[in-house]
């Protein structure tokens, strides 16, 4: 799961693409979660208000979110909580690895976590000697597969129900063929609740973090994160430092935002505020950076800071549904990853802003109101700019710009016609053009409305009669 | 520099001018008929729910609807006659067995149908996850209509744990098909004492 | 009321019927309608491709075609959307920023300036529309499926107008069909993948024609039916708005 990349998004895509059925399954999976979040949204009729709130909330934070830090960091200390601060994956992997170390503890169990997912914590840990298991089913089982999850909510939507029966043939040994979810479930119930009681060291992520009352809120579906946390002698919680929120009412706010954005869920079933450790247990908390504060200072970019990692716009996103979470090659795929993986880095994610029609149904759904479609484009500028882009399409958009500002050179009648034959590229009619593989050209209408124009143009009301 | 003043002077150094904070007071819900709108929400995710006039009909339907020969624990004084205590100070590992775990909450929310716990409710922080069967006790007097309503009767929270339940633990994660009971309880009863 | 005429170069090239249809709708609702013939591009493919500081020339070779005009109404969302967003000028960004106001796609300024309400118009078919998304989530044309707030869409509102036309219904009212400027090439895979899956949405639900008031989605759905031989046809909304019989 190391970060290397041959191919570009589109390549990736390209092959996903190949397996139709998959393709149509995926697509249509994820389109009856948007369905079921626009359902849940239009039961609120205040629904557009508590995104406004949300994101108002967010930009509150963002702003002051060196005030919030310090006072998170106070009220931790507090509660009996170990604060840990880290500059970058590197050193937050350090950490965990310190904390298991001074304990000699060689097993941890681990419920989801992008952000352990973009430090790669497991590989760190595991060449270490120490044993993680992913506690949540979806990323267990991209777990036992070697694959990083394809999305942040659903870690194996791409994956299909006789493929997992599979790898639990393989890993756990089920029956082969048996691929019925509710037995699939039972066996990696029975099997990580073993895990569950026999790892002394439980890591979460955190959803949201209250400055107010250091305490944070961790959101799942299975009990998973609560299994491992009760159970162990050692919690540690990860998150990154742009996950606080003021004050303990505006839970209120995002909770309600929360699961109806992610799968219309009124709330997830379990939202388990963690404040202090129970007698006898010791709980850390990491604050990692890992390029968040390179992302502040981007003022066109920042708001990407925003996201409560609910998978709306992954939903949403055509070009996302159709090319799959693991073609992004960035641990938070779809639209919000796009805009994010730039800033850890531009030149291998370069092609993510291009990823996208810039429909915009990304930024209606987020439900803190982040402008994605916006950023996607903006990003695009800032790639080109910084050299990025591939060298012979900035020589076409140059000729181009060149020929589309010069009346002269386009709108003759009939040279307009022919630099635009072989320029436009959908117009070009050539089978290595990539318009022409599994689409026809415009026919045209042999003259264009210039050339009419200028023919009939004062008469024209008599011509057009 | 550590990586404590390394982050937090990146921090104020690129944070922008501060944005005022919105007033989130005129966000309240409906209190008509939160009693039925609660049930009807936590049925829908897959709970059950019964009204019931006192702790004699909870008990009565506990023997109907579980099997009370294996292990049933409870923070309920009126029910220890029946069943287990739960201790606050045992390893939380021994609790690994238990068939249904039946506890107060101190309020549930009609939107959501979640249930609001602290740990002294529960007994430990583990019972309502590791328990095969969940069964909670709340008052109907206690519904609130939504999370707002929530937060202002839990206000800052004197307690080291806590956390809203909102039905049986669930997942899709296979082929987005609902499986109650992936790591927490199988089944979530909620008792509304009316 | 003078209207400047703006056929963004791929429709000029290719649809002239849709650009002659505009033209003629307009002088049929009494409005004085000039084509500046010097016109070219708006810069979105520049733009959109993420080289916006190249699309300078086009901005100020629109602005001087285009200033003297009281409105700018344009047959394609796309182009309205870019030239409202991004048109600028180094010499006078006041007078870009005046332009970027008074410039209209077709429906919009149909609904919202001249507030038609009544069309002599009959196309006796079974149309979808088809939402370009520049047109719905850019120009609000029409209310986004994700949004909770009242429905309404001003490109229905005026093909009721028309006789004899049965709108179709879809199962998803708005999904982008996967042109996306260069997205078209550069992403060839997922664009027809989107376009393909668009067009079966239509064809499932019995349509005849797919009409937009973007010409760019219905070229790119255009070749997909082509190539596939299907007998469903695209059309400009402003064809319909303008057909008799």
């Amino acid at each position: 799961m190391k970060q290397t990349k041959t191919k570009d998004h589109a390549a990736m895509a390209e092959a996903f693409i190949k397996d139709e059925e998959r393709v149509d399954w995926h697509d249509g999976a994820l389109w009856y979660i948007r369905e079921k979040r626009d359902i849940a949204s239009k039961k609120i009729p205040e629904w557009e208000q508590l995104r406004e709130a949300a994101s108002m909330i967010k930009n509150n934070v963002i702003s002051n979110l060196h005030e919030y830090l310090l006072q998170f960091e106070a009220n931790l200390k507090k509660n009996g909580i170990t604060v840990h601060w880290a500059a970058d994956a590197e050193e937050h992997n350090a950490i965990v690895y310190a904390i298991l170390k001074a304990k000699e503890i060689t097993q941890m169990v681990k419920s989801k976590s992008m952000l352990t997912e973009e430090c790669q914590l497991n590989e760190y840990l595991e060449e270490r000697g120490i044993s993680v298991i992913n506690s949540d089913l979806g990323e267990y089982i991209q777990q036992i597969d070697n694959e990083p999850p394809s999305h942040i909510v659903l870690p194996c939507i791409h994956k299909r129900k006789e493929e997992i029966g599979e790898l639990f043939h393989k890993h756990l040994g089920t029956e082969k063929g048996l691929s019925d979810p509710t037995q699939l479930t039972r066996v990696a119930r029975k099997h990580l609740r073993n895990e569950f009681l026999s790892r002394r060291v439980a890591l979460t992520g955190v959803n949201f973090a209250v400055a107010e009352t250091g305490e944070y809120v961790v959101c799942t579906n299975e009990g998973n994160a609560d299994m491992g946390a009760h159970l162990s002698e050692v919690q540690i919680a990860s998150m990154g430092i742009e996950k606080l929120i003021p004050q303990k009412n505006h839970l209120s706010v995002f909770l309600r935002l929360l699961a109806r954005s992610a799968t219309g869920q009124p709330i997830t079933i379990y939202s388990s505020h963690y404040k202090k450790p129970r007698e006898g247990q010791e709980m850390h908390l990491i604050l990692v950076d890992a390029g968040r504060t390179r992302q502040l200072g981007r003022a066109d970019f920042r708001d990407s800071l925003k996201c409560i990692k609910c998978g709306s716009c992954m939903n949403t996103c055509p070009v996302y549904r159709k090319s799959g979470g693991l073609s992004y090659q960035n641990t938070i795929s779809g639209p919000i990853g796009a805009i994010l993986a730039p800033n850890l880095d531009m030149k291998m994610h370069a092609d993510l802003p291009f990823a996208s029609t810039l429909c915009g149904s990304c930024s209606n759904v987020c439900p803190v109101k982040i402008n994605i479609h916006e950023q996607l484009y903006k990003w695009r500028q800032v790639i080109v700019k910084e050299g990025y882009a591939a060298n012979t399409k900035a020589l076409g958009m140059k000729t181009m710009a060149w020929t589309l500002s010069s009346p002269n050179s386009f709108n003759t009648a009939g040279r307009a016609g022919r630099w635009v034959l072989q320029n436009i590229p959908f117009v070009v009619n050539n089978k290595l053009n990539p318009w022409y593989k599994q689409r026809d050209m415009p026919e045209g209408s042999g003259q264009s409305f210039a050339e009419w124009y200028q023919k009939n143009g004062e008469n024209n009301k008599e011509d057009l009669k | 520099m550590t990586s404590r003043e390394k982050i937090l002077e990146a921090v104020l150094n690129n944070q922008p001018d501060l944005s005022p904070l919105p007033d989130i007071s005129m966000f309240k819900g409906n209190h008509n008929n939160v009693v039925q709108k609660y049930m009807d929400v936590f049925r829908s995710i897959g709970g059950k729910t019964f009204l019931v006039e006192n702790l004699d009909e909870v008990n009565a339907l506990i023997t109907e609807h579980f099997d009370i020969n294996k292990r049933v624990i409870t923070t309920l004084t009126d029910l220890s006659d029946r069943f287990e205590l739960i201790s606050a100070t045992v390893d939380p590992h021994l609790y690994e067995d238990v068939e249904l775990a039946i506890i107060n909450a101190h309020f549930s929310v009609a939107e959501n149908g979640a249930v609001w716990l602290t740990e002294d409710l529960m007994g430990q922080r583990i019972i309502p996850y590791i328990c095969q069967h969940l069964a909670v006790v709340i008052n109907a007097e206690k519904i609130v209509p939504t999370l707002h309503e929530a937060y202002d009767i839990i206000g800052l929270g004197n307690y080291g744990f806590g956390g809203f339940i909102g039905g049986p633990s669930k997942t899709a994660d296979i082929e987005q098909a609902l499986v109650l009971g992936a790591h927490g309880p199988l089944t979530m009863t909620v008792f509304i004492l009316k | 009321m003078t209207v400047g005429l703006f056929i963004p170069c791929y429709v000029n090239q290719f649809y002239s019927n849709a650009a002659k249809a505009t033209l003629q709708l307009l002088q049929k609702l009494g409005v004085e309608v000039v084509y500046p013939p010097k016109q070219t591009c708006c810069g979105q493919p520049m733009a959109n491709s993420g080289f916006e500081h190249l699309s300078q020339g086009c901005s100020d070779l629109f602005i001087e075609n285009f200033s003297a005009f009281e409105y700018i109404v344009a047959p394609s969302a796309s182009c309205v959307l870019h030239v409202k967003d991004h048109l600028t000028s180094q010499t006078n960004p006041e007078l870009a920023l005046s332009i970027r106001s008074k410039v209209f796609e077709l429906v919009e300024f149909l609904t919202d300036v001249l507030k038609v309400e009544k069309l002599d118009a009959t196309f006796p078919h079974k149309v979808g529309l088809h939402h370009s998304c520049h047109g719905l989530r850019g120009l609000y044309l029409s209310q986004m499926s994700e949004l909770n707030a009242p429905p309404f869409s001003k490109p229905q509102h005026l093909l009721n107008m028309v006789k004899g036309l049965e709108q179709i219904s879809l199962d998803r009212s708005d999904e982008c069909c996967g042109f996306g400027g260069t997205f078209c090439i550069a992403e060839e895979a997922v664009s027809v993948k989107m376009g393909k899956d668009r067009v079966n949405d239509h064809i499932k639900s019995g349509a005849e024609y797919i009409t937009s008031s973007d010409l760019s989605c219905l070229m790119h759905l255009e070749g997909i039916l082509h190539r596939n031989n299907e007998k469903v046809k695209v059309i400009h909304i402003a064809e319909i708005l303008n057909a008799t019989l």
